[in-house]
């Protein structure tokens, strides 16, 4: 890539593109990688890759109950990444902090584990029409079970979400608010403070899905104040590892979710006394090189800076609104001003379905996503059945941003003439 | 320019064949495919188990609506015998472009959605065609 002239300010984006091996390759047959899905997945630099490769060559064993050195050295460094994590969202203590698969399964830990204990029939969940399906689904199947009521705040024509309805919805009868800090649509930064005070007020609990949030700017628990946090090591340069945040006092007051090994203190024939935090909501050998890897990965994010990251990803989320609003007849979901968003741009071209657009795309090395993105309520109510979009991550600069808005061009000559 | 593009998909895509609805249809069937929420309907009318008049209508992208709309042509004429005989390397052949993994699901679709017609409601027993 040519000389970097902007969108480099608090990070040294050269510099970056070189930590990450799969950007230095080719594809198509010469054409540099464009990657611009970091929302579904993130790349991974060099550091967490050998950080994987090192624990499989030099102390794979499994951790906790290990007397000899490899399964201590294994058991230290998973145990250390937890403590990462937990600087990193700024909760008060390592036992907040439950690793499991991935958001989802931190979403449902919840919903199963506090929400079939504390949700009553005719209570209320609320939730917004910005959710991705993972924290829309286990909560329709908890509700089902429950008979209890889902409601969702709207979104206004910005794509903001409409902040007059946060005291109208989330009142007395409401058990639980379910929200996203950052939608993987709209890229809609959402009032989340607001709403959690809120919940707080009418006595509900909050949990927030920050799966797109904390790999993108910075996100402390204790400031925030929320109950419960849910997101995803891989979005954030690690492994595929998930985390759960939750307040102590609530995850005490919660039965375990998986049974088995590891979350257990003692085993009787009839019944069981569960281990305690964390590992009490860790059932079975958890991906233990994955953890260790994203405690490197939550290290070379601490090093850039969460501030950094976001105003790198502000600039050029800026620039792209910017190109892209030139795209004749383009589409562009969710609100114009970069303040109040993040890097993710969901589009349409009418005429040119996403899945065309995307395959053309492709040719050119340029890697955009098409669907619905797990968002079929939002996408239903922009009466849209798919969208294209582009996501930007630390490692993106503005050249890949014409690149792909020259290409979006050529895309609209091939269906147009 | 682009061979997955090329200027017969594109034609069909543009201006299909056989698109919209049948008033009186003998069979008809609706299908989408989950990875994008795409959605095709076949309509058929019949006259001695032969296909007469086809009609397709729905949403989707080049690549399935192409080939849908080239298979409505085909179906014509053809009897429903014929039509459970159909497999995925007609398609192909019929489309003759390159299509990766992701791609051929869209461009089977219609072939799904006309096969579970002529079967009737019972799905097709042959899911071969999946891949
Ligand atoms: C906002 C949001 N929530 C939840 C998820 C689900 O994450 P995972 O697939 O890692 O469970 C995603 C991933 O796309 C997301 O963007």
């Amino acid at each position: 890539m040519p000389a970097l002239n902007l969108a480099t300010k608090g990070l040294n984006v050269a510099a970056i593109r070189e930590d990450f091996p799969i950007l230095q390759q080719t594809v198509n047959g010469g054409k540099p990688l464009v990657y611009l899905d970091s929302t579904a997945t993130s790349q991974k630099p060099g550091a967490v890759i050998a950080a994987l490769d090192e624990y499989y060559r030099k102390y794979n064993a499994n951790v906790h109950r290990g007397i000899y050195a490899l399964a201590e050295e294994a058991t230290a460094r998973y145990e250390a990444a937890r403590k990462q994590v937990q600087k990193f969202i700024g909760a008060k203590s390592f036992r907040e902090i439950i690793f499991t698969r991935n958001t989802t399964e931190s979403i449902n830990l919840v919903a199963y584990s506090w929400g079939r204990a504390n949700v009553q029939a005719g209570d209320e969940i609320v939730l917004t029409l910005l959710e991705h399906h993972s924290n829309i689904v286990p909560w329709q199947i908890l509700a089902k079970e429950k008979k209890a009521k889902l409601v969702y705040i709207e979104v206004d024509e910005q794509g903001l979400l409409r902040e007059d309805q946060i005291d109208r919805l989330i009142t007395d009868k409401t058990k639980l608010v379910a929200a996203t800090m950052m939608s993987n649509v709209t890229g809609t930064i959402t009032p989340i403070k607001r709403i959690i005070d809120r919940a707080h007020a009418v006595g509900a609990v909050c949990l927030v899905d920050a799966a797109q949030s904390a790999p993108h700017m910075p996100v402390n628990v204790q400031a925030l104040d929320c109950d419960f946090m849910a997101f995803s090591g891989h979005k954030m340069l690690g492994p595929f590892v998930g985390i759960l945040y939750g307040k102590r006092a609530l995850l005490e007051g919660m039965t375990p979710f998986i049974g088995g090994g590891e979350m257990i203190r003692e085993v009787f024939l009839e019944d069981f006394k569960a281990n305690e935090l964390p590992w009490k909501f860790e059932g079975g050998t958890p991906a233990i090189a994955e953890g260790i890897g994203l405690g490197v990965a939550v290290d070379y994010l601490t090093a850039l800076g969460m501030e950094n990251v976001r105003e790198h990803e502000r600039e050029l989320t800026g620039y792209a609104l910017s190109k892209l609003q030139a795209v004749e007849g383009i589409r562009i979901l969710g609100p114009l001003d970069r303040e109040l968003r993040g890097g993710i741009i969901s589009f349409d071209i009418p005429g040119i379905h996403p899945h065309d657009v995307a395959a053309i795309l492709d040719r050119e090395g340029i890697c955009v996503r098409a669907g619905h993105h797990c968002a079929m309520p939002l996408h239903e109510h922009y009466g849209l059945a798919a969208t294209s979009r582009a996501s930007f991550y630390i490692y993106n600069v503005p050249e890949e941003v014409d690149k792909l808005v020259e290409t979006l061009a050529k895309v609209r000559k091939i269906f147009n003439g | 320019m682009d061979d997955l593009y090329r200027e017969l998909i594109l034609d069909h895509y543009q201006h299909p064949h056989n698109h919209g609805e049948l008033e009186d249809a003998d069979i008809s069937f609706e299908d989408s495919n989950p990875l994008c929420g795409d959605k095709i309907r076949f309509e058929i009318k019949l006259k001695d188990n032969v296909v007469q008049e086809v009609r397709f209508n729905g949403k989707g992208c080049a690549i399935s609506q192409a080939s849908a709309s080239m298979l409505s042509d085909e179906l014509i004429g053809k009897s429903l015998d014929e039509i459970r005989k159909m497999n995925k390397q007609f398609i192909l052949d019929m489309l003759g472009i390159p299509l990766g993994p992701t791609r051929i699901k869209c461009a089977l679709l219609p072939l799904k959605v006309v096969k579970a017609a002529a079967y009737g409601l019972n799905a097709s027993p042959d899911e071969e065609d999946e891949e």
